[in-house]
């Protein structure tokens, strides 16, 4: 491995070596190293789409599977479709993420199309890291998709973060849930220069007792513009609450259009949204503690990213 | 030694809000600042802090000139200063701003013995956020924990009793009686109380943007009730 791929795993999925466990790295659009285990098998697709089949057997717990995605050229448009099927009762974690290394001044476009089946019981929690480096004045892109279905009583818990270097991101999530089934996602963002990212989530409240709980926190700098959507269908007697909160500074621009919508008497659906600089009293606080502003500043974007 | 210089202070639609102050606050000094709401109290304490500018006067601290120094400034130079509504954070913890107030990495351990001073389970509450779901009296004795870990020459505490119920405000006695045999430094604080008022060495009431009257608390508990309304309407029977 060379010292940019080196770096861009421990970036994105905290890999100083070839991970244990089950683990697929995709460098440039091709696997660099693969590996199965007995509960965990990955499979490339044979259907002649780029990408790979994640199995996890029933029942299997305390398991790993890592699965980053690297691009260190220009020019590269890399569109990669993973499905996870995971099996009853398994409880695994799954670390994703994604580093773009540009030096070129063409864009490079990572496209990650990711499809979660999570049978009766199972429990996943999924760890997404986006981050864009590199000299070049070609853009970094990254456009990841989740999809979720949740079976029966299931729990998937969502971790996704990008906090510097990527230009432009569009990020695109949905979930139906079934009975019992819980999910939880919580976004960070932060965007500099003339950075662009969207979110959208959709999620269907289908089952009985399901819930739903998204969280984003985000902060726009400099001219970066940011768009939150929210939508939450509650079909059925169920809990969904999703939550923006951005702090906006020098010209960043934050949008947060929420859509919760009540099909079912006992649905019952919150949404918070909150935006705005940082506010002066925490500033002036933590310069009564011997800060100066700009580490007051860090202080407070460091803490509400944590 | 911290000293106001002919102070005064309006902003805008209000004038006189402080009106030359002058006062002095001896190193060890404990200094009680009462009087009635609006009187300019809390203006005085921030004005110290660095928060507000005085329109006129000066501020030295130990003969130094601080008149113009930043919140910052001021901060470094010895000037601790607890809110009297604390500033919530989201995402930053207890320990976090503890650490920050003593302007160091503070163990776990270090940073909870400032927790149990002011009367809080440390355990429960170190890696708290310091957000919304703290109530208005934690928050309160954390803001006040801040002040403690700073160890600074001037400690300024702006109506500290506010929001503690009854059983903490025994602790808070005891934390202030403390702090003022252990720390070599000047400890001001605003307050309505009583028994805050009872263990200051000086007592400075502050009405209308005047100091209307300074010294020990004999000199000056007996004259504040006799400004009640009681003593007047004996005044009127007579």
């Amino acid at each position: 491995m060379d010292t940019i791929l080196k770096s861009l795993l421990e970036q994105v999925a905290d890999l100083h070596d070839i991970p244990v466990g089950a683990y697929n790295i995709r460098n440039n659009g091709q696997s660099e190293g693969r590996n199965s285990t007995a509960s965990i098998q990955i499979v490339p697709k044979t259907d002649g789409k780029s990408g790979i089949d994640i199995i996890v057997k029933e029942n299997t717990k305390n398991e790993s599977v890592h699965i980053p995605a690297i691009i260190t050229q220009a020019g590269v448009n890399d569109l990669v479709y993973n499905d996870f099927y995971i099996g009853e009762n398994a409880d695994i974690v799954i670390v994703a993420g994604c580093g773009v290394h540009n030096n070129g001044t063409e864009a490079s476009i990572h496209e990650g199309i990711h499809r979660f089946f999570l049978s009766k019981n199972a429990k996943v929690k999924y760890i997404e890291k986006h981050v864009g480096e590199g000299e070049g004045t070609g853009e970094r892109i990254i456009n990841p998709q989740t999809h979720i279905e949740a079976g029966e009583n299931s729990y998937m818990e969502m971790d996704t973060v990008q906090l510097k270097g990527v230009d432009s991101t569009n990020r695109i999530s949905s979930a139906k849930l079934a009975d019992g089934a819980t999910l939880v996602i919580k976004e960070k963002i932060m965007t500099h220069g003339k950075q662009t990212a969207e979110t959208s989530f959709e999620v269907e409240l289908d089952g009985k007792g399901s819930s739903a709980n998204l969280i984003s926190r985000s902060v726009a700098k400099d001219n970066s513009k940011q768009v939150f959507r929210s939508i939450i269908n509650g079909n059925e007697q169920c809990y969904g609450h999703s939550e923006c909160d951005a702090i906006i500074m020098d010209k960043g621009i934050v949008a947060a259009i929420p859509e919760i919508t009540a099909n079912h008497l006992d649905a019952t659906l919150i949404h918070e949204a909150a935006i705005g600089k940082i506010a002066g009293d925490q500033l002036t606080k933590l310069m009564t503690l011997g800060l100066t502003e700009k580490e007051a500043e860090q202080q407070i974007i460091n803490g509400f990213l944590k | 030694m911290l000293e106001l210089k002919n102070i005064s202070y309006s902003a805008e639609g209000k004038e006189g809000i402080l009106k030359n102050i002058s006062l002095s606050i001896a190193d060890n000094e404990f200094v009680v600042i009462t009087g009635p709401n609006g009187g300019g109290k809390s203006t005085l304490a921030k004005m110290i802090a660095g928060i507000i500018s005085p329109k006129s006067g000066q501020i030295l601290l130990d003969g130094q000139d601080i008149t113009t120094l930043s919140i910052t400034q001021r901060a470094k130079a010895g000037i601790s200063f607890a809110f009297q509504q604390p500033v919530r954070f989201k995402g930053v913890t207890v320990h976090d701003l503890i650490s920050l107030a003593s302007g160091k990495d503070l163990s776990t351990a270090a940073a909870c013995q400032y927790l149990s001073e002011v009367g809080l389970c440390a355990r429960d509450y170190i890696d708290r956020e310091v957000n919304a779901s703290l109530s208005g009296g934690e928050l309160k004795r954390i803001e006040i924990a801040t002040v403690l870990a700073r160890k600074t020459k001037v400690s300024l505490f702006d109506e500290p009793e506010a929001g503690i119920d009854l059983w903490s405000f025994k602790n808070l006695i005891n934390v202030f009686e403390k702090m003022h045999q252990e720390i070599q430094g000047s400890i001001v604080i605003i307050s309505h109380q009583e028994r805050i008022l009872n263990i200051a060495d000086k007592i400075i009431v502050i009405s209308n943007g005047e100091i209307t009257k300074q010294g020990t608390k004999q000199q000056v508990l007996q004259s504040l009730l006799c400004q009640t309304e009681g003593c007047r309407f004996m005044k009127e029977e007579e």
